[in-house]
């Protein structure tokens, strides 16, 4: 008998207003979210921009670390600075408007430089989940990158000039347990069913069924069916080449044709989508190399106290591999024309088995951290069952610092290099910039009677790194020139670009779903292009 | 004491560089010149349309990119779950207008700024408004919308006698859609390249959930969710007024209802927020994206109006599921699109003796290319105009609706002869041409 119906939630205002992004992340991303600190140095366009997206959604808080006064400059490109603000701290300005846009988020600001933070208060950023950083320059981003990926801290680093932009994430170790795939095939194990599955799809005898019957029955017990028919007739094989499958799938048509009419045969709907998992579901499912990968890395097999939940769940699997041969069933069942008693049963039959390996990987994780000499509480039971259901997306990405990227002396960038259209040029002009900066302090081009010098300079710092690297490629002078043209200009509409993007980043970051950007991002707004590099 | 030109001023030296600049990547017309900001600070004028998750962001962009005057219209009210992305909204704003409180905000803050409101639907402006502008910005959630909008600057389009587009009679359409972390942005100019009509098959079909399921074999909580909306609902009229998505006694009867006869089927997973999103259709919805898709629009909307670049040509995917991916590509512009390519459409029938006027609508509505709501049909016989069926007033609907089980032959339409089809999805009406393709039809 079922259950007396629950007093209906009346949402609280909270979920209310986070509805549209609850749909994406669930309670649990936007947990971590509201629990997580941010770090934005400088407040640009582009920074302010970034923030507006974190803050939007509910971070728990924000500080803004900028010693520049605000000019007019400032005003024409970022809408979060007032316009009788000239003069005022810019970080001040920009955190009492960013404030206003949502009470859950509590912000504050430094009035100081971040070099001079960097210099005088080491453990500043130590306290942050992410840090970001807008318009910092080589000559502060080296210690601060150096600094932050020793005390595993991610580092977001972008830029926006005229209308080009850059991101560039640095972080140490990450790990996705959701990755939100767009599209999977479903995860049905009709190669080797376990006993419950198998018991319920054999007691189906697809040709003893009347017409109506027939016409109800799930399409799994239709593949498993002749499955295995197909099985016996093939000394237990499975069909594996296109040609085996077609055999099969021959089977199945012969035996769902019904008569309409006048000698038109239609294949009912169940007979259709037994046929279409024919094409993906017959074979085995390999653990992906990703996976494999995760299970047999050095974080997972030589575990310490300071392992994360994440190596200490994913040993726990490592284990289950070895004992059952095959990851967690998932336990979800795609929609399919069946009646609701049978389909009910099915899917009840996955999720058992699912609630089964979770239980399983949830007791040899507990005992793990017991003999780690770690918390009960280390790894919770509903993380693991997170963990299990998406196991075949599990993902780790290991970055690289900016400091070595910028002190590399052979950085490889050959692959790139062979397309002249390749935003990787994009890349080498910023690199050429930054260190432009360094040698005169100011933007090439800022001046409007120093666009051509600047553009020879420009051009021969280009083309000393691309020695440096080992390249003797010359850059199309164009795309210099078009760099220069912009002197340093910040457009809004291109900060508004990044800046959502960067923020996305931020979010994946803390919540640890959707797999995150791995290293570089360069925007193309002249063409609407993008390219991503791993530096 | 002097007043400082408002393009000299200090505040619009980023926008400087690009317009006073001569550049390897201009439009091939572009010249450069301070009077391109004189430009866009005085005289072009924009259009937003929607002011909800796109077009708050777009107003903002499009004013710090220093458009200053800018009419935005939506007839939406401010709701709660808007606040997590439509950032120039506060909680003492719930219930007020979106375009007036989103016009309010920026006047206020960007200083000669001039929004102007307006709080209506699209369908109440009429050509000549439209015709106002340089060019027109969409932030829409609803195809039909777009649909609407597309048609009306299609139909601003002047040709010659030799059927010659007039250049200057073009309003370029930029266009924004986002749904959770995918997005996509477009510019459209009307009777050149590709129209919102012309890539109808891009849009996704709306899940629905066949009757035959939700009445007999529901499996998945959204079926006994679907079930009382569509079948309980009517039946037992809880409140005595039609079901509104927005009403929380509404929902919660639906959700107490669903439960019901989920826990009757065995099935899990009805939860508040799941019936919710079936009841109104809901889309998920993040910041960041619309941030996103409304900047890459008006980055087009600049380039437009400044030639200081080529724009889009003319179509961009966004999606930052995994990593940050972005496609441009040039989306084709049909030939026989019923919308920009000006000629009446054919439509085979197969049997006039056999089809009846409501399996012309069905098709009218079905077919991949028309995708109609509602049609009303109009012809001319013999030189006097008819009117075979006019859904939407009720009392031609009630003289009109036996011709729907006419066959067409019985209606006097023949080989050749031309409809006009009025519907939600075009502000203009379009033509088709019946084409029957048995030769001899022997008519009575």
């Amino acid at each position: 008998m079922s259950s007396p119906a629950p007093k209906s939630p009346e949402q609280n205002e909270k979920s209310k207003k986070y509805d549209r992004q609850l749909r994406l992340w669930g309670d649990h991303g936007q947990k971590l979210l509201e629990n997580s600190k941010v770090c934005l140095i400088n407040a640009t366009a582009l920074g302010t921009e970034i923030l507006k997206s974190l803050i939007l959604p509910g971070i728990g808080s924000f500080t803004i670390v900028d010693g520049e006064k605000v000019s007019e400059e400032d005003i024409g490109s970022n809408f979060f600075l007032e316009n009788d603000s000239v003069g005022l701290p810019r970080a001040h300005v920009a955190t009492q408007c960013l404030l206003e846009l949502n009470p859950d988020v509590r912000g504050d600001y430094i009035d100081e430089s971040a070099e001079h933070i960097i210099s005088n208060t080491q453990n500043f950023f130590k306290n942050f989940d992410v840090v970001i950083a807008t318009a910092v320059h080589e000559k502060v981003l080296l210690p601060l990158s150096k600094h932050l990926w020793e005390c595993d801290v991610p580092l977001v680093v972008c830029h926006s000039i005229g209308f080009l932009g850059y991101i560039r994430l640095q972080i140490k170790e990450h790990t996705v347990i959701e990755a939100h795939p767009d599209s999977e095939s479903p995860d049905l194990r009709l190669d080797k069913p376990w006993t419950a599955l198998k018991g319920y799809l054999d007691s189906i005898n697809i040709e003893q069924l009347d017409q109506k019957e027939k016409s109800h029955v799930p399409p799994l017990a239709i593949l498993h069916y002749y499955l295995t028919k197909y099985k016996n007739s093939h000394n237990g094989a499975l069909p594996s080449k296109r040609a085996e499958k077609e055999v099969l799938k021959q089977m199945i048509r012969d035996s769902g044709h019904s008569e309409e009419g006048n000698n038109r045969f239609i294949l009912e709907e169940n007979f259709e989508q037994a046929l279409h998992y024919a094409n993906s579901c017959v074979t085995p499912r390999p653990i992906p190399d990703h996976v494999k990968a995760i299970l047999d890395d050095d974080s997972c097999t030589n575990l310490t106290q300071n392992s994360s939940s994440f190596w200490i769940m994913s040993a726990a699997l490592r284990e289950l591999v070895q004992a059952e041969g095959e990851l967690p069933v998932k336990g979800t069942l795609p929609d399919m024309a069946a009646d609701t008693l049978s389909y009910v049963t099915l899917q009840n039959i996955y999720r058992k088995r699912a609630e089964h390996h979770a239980e399983s990987v949830y007791r040899r994780a507990q005992q793990i951290a017991r003999n780690l000499g770690l918390p009960q509480d280390w790894v919770t039971e509903s993380e693991v069952k997170y963990f299990c259901k998406h196991a075949s997306e599990l993902h780790v990405i290991r970055g690289s610092c900016i400091a070595n990227e910028y002190q590399k002396s052979n950085l490889d960038l050959s692959s790139y290099l062979e397309d002249p259209d390749c935003l990787i040029f994009y890349y080498i002009i910023l690199r050429g910039l930054e260190r432009f900066i360094s040698e005169y302090n100011v933007y090439p081009g800022q001046l409007d009677d120093q666009v051509e010098p600047d553009l020879l300079k420009l051009k021969g710092i280009i083309g000393k790194l691309l020695n440096e690297w080992g390249y003797s490629h010359v850059l199309r002078d164009e795309r210099v020139h078009e760099v220069c043209r912009y002197g340093g200009a910040e457009l809004h509409s291109v900060s508004a670009i990044l800046g959502g993007c960067a923020a996305q980043e931020v979010i994946k970051i803390i919540t640890h779903q959707y797999k995150p950007l791995n290293n570089t991002f360069i925007y193309d707004a002249i063409n609407t292009t993008s390219a991503t590099f791993c530096l | 004491m002097e007043e400082v030109k408002e393009s000299h001023q200090k505040r619009w030296i980023h926008l400087k560089k690009v317009l006073e600049r001569p550049g390897p990547f201009t439009h091939p017309e572009f010249e450069p010149s301070p009077d391109i900001l004189d430009f866009i600070l005085s005289t072009c004028k924009i259009l937003i349309i929607g002011a909800g998750g796109l077009g708050c962001e777009l107003l903002k962009d499009l004013a710090m990119m220093g458009f200053k005057h800018i009419d935005i219209i939506d007839m939406d009210i401010i709701d709660l779950s808007n606040l997590n992305r439509q950032f120039l909204f506060r909680h003492k704003d719930i219930g007020v207008s979106k375009a007036q409180v989103a016009a309010n905000y920026i006047n206020a803050r960007i200083a000669g700024c001039q929004v102007t409101p307006h709080c209506c639907p699209i369908e109440d402006k009429k050509e000549d408004f439209y015709r106002g502008f340089h060019i027109i910005v969409c932030g829409l959630d609803s195809i039909t919308a777009r649909r609407w909008i597309n048609g009306m600057v299609v139909s601003l389009l002047n040709y010659d006698d030799n059927g010659v587009l007039d250049q200057s009679s073009i309003i370029p359409l930029v266009d924004g859609g986002t749904e959770g972390f995918k997005g996509n942005a477009r510019v459209i100019l009307p009777g050149m390249t590709a129209c919102v009509e012309c890539t109808l098959d891009l849009y996704p079909p709306q899940v629905t959930y066949p009757l035959c399921t939700i009445a007999n074999t529901p499996r998945l909580p959204e079926h006994c969710v679907e079930y009382v909306k569509v079948v309980q609902w009517p039946k037992e009229n809880p409140f005595g007024v039609a079901l509104d998505g927005d009403d929380a006694q509404h929902t919660t009867w639906i959700y107490e209802k669903a439960l019901e006869r989920a826990n009757q089927f065995n099935i899990h997973g009805v939860t508040f927020r799941l019936v919710q999103g079936v009841v109104k259709n809901i889309i998920p919805a993040v910041a960041s994206t619309n941030a996103v898709i409304s900047a890459v629009c008006a980055t087009e909307v600049f380039k437009l109006a400044t030639s200081c670049c080529t724009p889009l040509n003319n179509f961009m995917v966004f999606n930052d599921i995994d990593g940050i991916y972005t496609y441009a590509y040039e989306a084709e512009k049909k030939d026989n699109c019923t919308v920009c390519s000006n000629i009446p459409h054919p439509v085979d029938i197969d049997d006039p003796c056999k089809m009846k006027l409501k399996d012309l609508i069905d098709f009218l509505c079905e077919n991949i290319k028309f995708q109609m709501k509602n049609p009303g049909l109009t012809t001319t016989i013999d030189g006097k105009s008819k009117t075979l069926y006019i859904p939407t007033i009720k009392m031609i609907e009630e003289r009109t609706r036996p011709n729907l089980s006419k066959t067409l032959i019985d209606l006097g339409l023949r080989d050749g002869q031309e409809i006009v089809v009025a519907d939600v999805t075009t502000p203009t009406s379009v033509i088709i041409k019946l084409r029957y393709t048995i030769s001899d039809v022997e008519i009575n």
